[in-house]
């Protein structure tokens, strides 16, 4: 697979120097790359969920690995792996389903039914627990012998099917294939459209008359705040340049260009302004599990100053940004510092330096992200609704997979 | 223990019998600061000391005297002036019905009296408080005596009629457009500094302004000299030299005629740059030296005097009290500490420079922020010395802050509610360092204390330029808002300044001694009003 191999490091290029711009892109960008290595990957005809986890997992790491601060790029990764999985065990089910056992009847009655039925039951209970869903009490209650052979059988389901049913294999690998792909591309559609969908809750926010604050620049708020104005919503924002970058004045120069009443201030100002403010709505470039947020720098200085004024402070996020990893000081493992120059112009401090007299020494820092607790989060707005940081943890679940939260190529087992 | 109310009374009883009782009553009031150890002798006039009020009485009446030119009686008692005051009174209601004398009267009365408020007061043209106008001249000075407390309003520059007052005055410049930002309205707009060859031209037609005066005011507005102490130096300096170039026009009186010539002064200082609290409260100081001037000074000693007590004011109250401030914060600092400042405060790096002479290990970390990057120029000085400094922007100020130990912060003035108002961003500071449990101090001179109250950034501030905002220093590249001012929606906002609450701070570090934001209104109370009026 040259081709693809090509593809793949190009845009390890680019994330390796940051050349790509916005959580969206990257999102957008990986998971069409993921798409071409699934359609580009040859199955076996056995053990054809592992090949296809195994691949994507190989580029997956290289991936992570070039930008590790670009959480979208690794929640990506995950997704389509849950996807690969997700699609596996419905396709099981829907197996076990024309075999006359159906997927919730794993009940001892059954075990007569044969060795094809138990194994299938295994099979589906197994499943059905690597996919987080809850397991029923009779899966909990099984055998442990069953239990132990369940990993094994897990990530070699298909081989076990396969082993019983020879048939079939030939139109179910293909199948696999089509309907992973398939959901790729709804998930790509999904990244794609995720503005719009945000965007539609914008009215049920913003009333007649408020003031709104922001900081530096999003798209997500720039659309959210211009389909309130579509809405007839009227209402004042107020835009904090968002030092050292600047956004801040691109944002509002576009909110000011489609008619909304904005102010530019310094990011010193936001403490002065925030009590004749009504709500702080901004954008975020990571949402954690713990329904913490990787947020451009100085966001959480708003956020105390929110929270001090009790003005509601609304995070929008599209669900690709949602990162099913725990975050551990932040601040150091999440961030990346930037170059001093964007403060300080290193000609005019040179002289300076080289005159100082005894032990001074220059110490500039300029990190690109704050974390934001999430008790100071009042609310998610995602393309599924509106969530309190306390939800966040279960809409995890629902992308993505336990076995996925390291991404690791894993040394094959067994055949 | 309430002095002020005991004299009242005691004066209101003396009303009926004039002249009688008035030498006792005096005596018997005493007021309870006297006891308490001060840094200055009080010496000569308890009486006028003890009661601020009625120095502006005093000032009045000399007003309304000037009207009706009758000569200049020598000192009288508390009583008799009360007497005379009421008398006034009553004939100012008798003639209430004559629209122009009476208004003439109280104006000039209220310039006399709002001259002296003002003073008190941040942002306004001290000549027009047109505000108090609305209230007759004897009304107001009834109710000054009853809530001696209260400081005036400012002026409102949302009001339309105030407005046409303050212009009909020549003291206002009616430059705002209508793109000011709308919550503002009720601040002087930020005027181009272009508007100041008018201001000059203006001035030096009527040949009022000291060149000393016109060349602190110039200074002021290019934003040449900056900071609390500076201003208020500059601006006492020129003031002794006004006055040593100073001579009493013929048929005039030095102390009505040096007072109206401050005022004239203040208010050119006020175009060039709104006054700040530091100055407000020295220009209050020098007007109260004049008028308490005793009569049988020749000019020479008048001036001679002036300006010793000018001198002594800079070196006691700027000068020596930051050596003593700086002694004080020392003690808060140890060995392996990491300090934490923002914006550049004189007093602040004098305690970095004096803790690093005298051998402490310790880090600084300088805040920055836009538009002013007042922290670029106290990093200069700092790393020129020798000090290991970190330099960041105030946006990550919550990124470093896990690593300070104190915080240290300067003061433009803190109010009698324990708010501090200082460079905007003061306040996101000491929000970040109190949410991360670190301590605040605020190093600050006790003469920049006043007795007003302030809940928030929006009602008292100072505007600055926009274009500011709309430029980068240093970054070509950011040039978004190249042409801001053609869009009519967009609109750019360059506070000045910002009130911290006093819940964000621990101590403040006086030359009283290092105090908690509460004890601010005692100091104003027992301390300032004497000694600031000595």
């Amino acid at each position: 697979m040259p081709d693809v191999q090509t593809l793949v490091n190009e845009f390890l290029n680019q994330l390796k120097k940051r050349k790509i711009e916005g959580s969206q892109a990257t999102a957008k960008q990986t998971a069409e790359l993921l798409r071409s290595v699934i359609s580009q990957q040859r199955v076996p005809h056995t053990n054809q969920t592992t090949a296809l986890i195994n691949a994507v997992r190989a580029v997956g790491e290289q991936l992570i690995a070039a930008n590790p601060v670009e959480l979208a790029v690794g929640n990506i990764v995950r997704r389509v792996l849950h996807i690969i999985r997700e699609e596996d065990l419905s396709l099981a089910t829907a197996a076990m389903a024309g075999l006359g056992v159906s997927a919730a009847s794993d009940d001892e009655d059954d075990v007569e039914r044969g060795e094809n039925s138990v194994l299938s039951a295994a099979v589906v209970a197994a499943a059905a627990r690597s996919t987080l869903r809850p397991p029923s009490l009779q899966t909990l209650l099984e055998d442990t012998s069953e239990s132990a052979a369940a990993p094994h059988t897990s990530s070699s389901g298909g081989e076990s099917d396969g082993r019983s049913r020879s048939v079939e294999k030939g139109s179910k690998s293909r199948k696999l294939k089509h309907d992973v792909l398939e959901a790729v591309n709804e998930l790509i559609q999904d990244i794609s459209t995720c503005y719009e969908q945000i965007a539609e809750q914008a009215v049920e926010h913003i009333h007649h008359n408020e003031v709104i604050l922001t900081l530096g620049s999003s798209n997500t708020v720039l659309e959210f705040l211009y389909a309130a104005k579509e809405k007839q919503r009227s209402f004042k924002v107020f835009v904090a340049e968002g030092a050292p970058r600047y956004q801040g004045h691109l944002l509002a120069k576009e909110l000011a260009a489609r008619g909304l009443q904005t102010t530019i201030i310094t990011d010193s100002a936001v403490f002065a302004m925030i009590s004749r403010v009504n709500m702080v709505i901004v954008g975020a470039h990571a949402v954690m599990a713990n329904g913490g947020v990787i947020a451009p720098v100085g966001l959480n200085m708003v956020a105390l100053a929110a929270q001090r004024h009790a003005v509601p402070f609304v995070v929008l996020a599209g669900s690709h940004k949602l990162c099913p990893l725990y975050p551990h000081n932040p601040e150091v493992l999440l961030n990346e510092l930037r170059s001093p120059s964007e403060l300080l112009d290193f000609g005019e401090f040179s002289d300076c330096m080289d005159s100082a007299s005894g032990t001074g020494s220059l110490h500039v820092v300029n990190p690109t992200f704050d974390y934001v607790p999430p008790k100071l989060v009042s609310l998610f707005i995602t393309d599924t609704g509106g969530h309190n940081p306390s939800y966040v943890y279960r809409l995890i679940a629902d992308y993505y997979s336990a076995d996925d939260l390291v991404v690791k190529r894993r040394p094959t087992t067994g055949s | 223990m309430d002095a002020p109310r005991v004299t009242r009374s005691s004066g209101d009883h003396n009303i009926r019998c004039v002249g009688l009782l008035a030498s006792d009553s005096s005596a018997t009031t005493i007021p309870p600061s006297r006891h308490s150890g001060d840094r200055h002798m009080i010496s000569g006039d308890f009486d006028s000391s003890k009661n601020p009020n009625l120095v502006t009485a005093i000032e009045k009446k000399e007003e309304s005297l000037q009207s009706s030119s009758k000569p200049l009686k020598a000192k009288t008692t508390k009583a008799e002036r009360r007497a005379l005051q009421e008398a006034q009174r009553a004939a100012k209601a008798a003639f209430k019905g004559e629209g122009s004398k009476a208004v003439g009267e109280s104006d000039r009365a209220a310039q006399g009296k709002s001259t002296k408020q003002s003073s008190e007061k941040k942002g306004g043209p001290p000549c027009a408080s047109p505000g108090d106008t609305d209230m007759k001249a004897g009304d107001r000075s009834l109710e000054k005596d009853r809530k001696k407390d209260a400081p005036p309003p400012q002026i409102q520059f949302g009001s339309k009629s105030q407005m046409e007052r303050a212009r009909k005055r020549g003291v206002v410049n009616p430059t705002e457009s209508g793109n000011g930002v709308e919550l503002f309205q009720h601040l002087p707009q930020y005027e181009h500094r272009t508007q100041l060859s008018n201001l000059e031209s203006k001035f030096f037609h009527n040949d009022l302004v000291h060149p000393a005066v016109l060349e602190v005011g110039l200074r002021y507005s290019t934003g040449d000299i900056s900071g609390g102490n500076a201003r208020c130096i500059a601006m006492l300096r020129a003031f002794q030299d006004a006055i040593r170039d100073y001579c009493t026009p013929h048929e005039k009186v030095l102390v009505r005629d040096l007072t109206s010539k401050i005022n004239s002064y203040v208010s050119f200082f006020t175009e060039c740059r709104p006054l700040s609290m530091s100055m407000g409260n020295a220009i209050r100081f020098v007007k109260s030296r004049i008028v308490n001037l005793p009569l049988s000074h020749s000019e020479f000693e008048a001036k001679a005097a002036l300006c010793s007590d000018i001198d002594r004011f800079i070196n006691e109250k700027i000068v020596l009290a930051d050596k003593v401030i700086v002694q004080h914060a020392f003690t808060k600092v140890k060995d392996g500490d990491v300090l934490l400042t923002y914006g550049l405060s004189c007093v602040v790096e004098m305690t970095f420079l004096y803790a690093h002479e005298l051998g402490k290990q310790f880090r600084v970390v300088v805040v920055d922020s836009r538009p002013r990057l007042e922290g670029q120029a106290l990093l200069r000085g700092l790393v020129a010395k020798g000090l290991s400094c970190t330099y960041i922007h105030i946006n990550a100020v919550s990124y470093i802050m896990h690593e300070v130990t104190r915080v240290l912060l300067g003061a433009s003035a803190v109010f009698s509610d324990g708010t501090v108002y200082s460079r905007v961003g003061t306040s996101c500071v000491a929000m970040v360092a109190h949410a991360f449990r670190v301590p605040v101090l605020i190093c600050c001179e006790a003469y920049k204390f006043h007795e007003r109250v302030l809940l928030d950034s929006i009602c008292s501030n100072e505007l600055g330029d926009p274009d500011a905002i709309a430029r980068v220093a240093g970054r070509m590249d950011v040039d978004y808002l190249k042409n801001w001012a053609s869009e009519d929606n967009l609109k750019l906002l360059n506070l000045m300044y910002d009130a911290t609450p006093s819940d964000y701070v621990s101590v403040i570090v006086t030359d009283y001694g290092i105090v908690p934001p509460t004890s601010v209104p005692v100091i104003v109370r027992e301390y300032l009003r004497e000694h600031l009026l000595f």
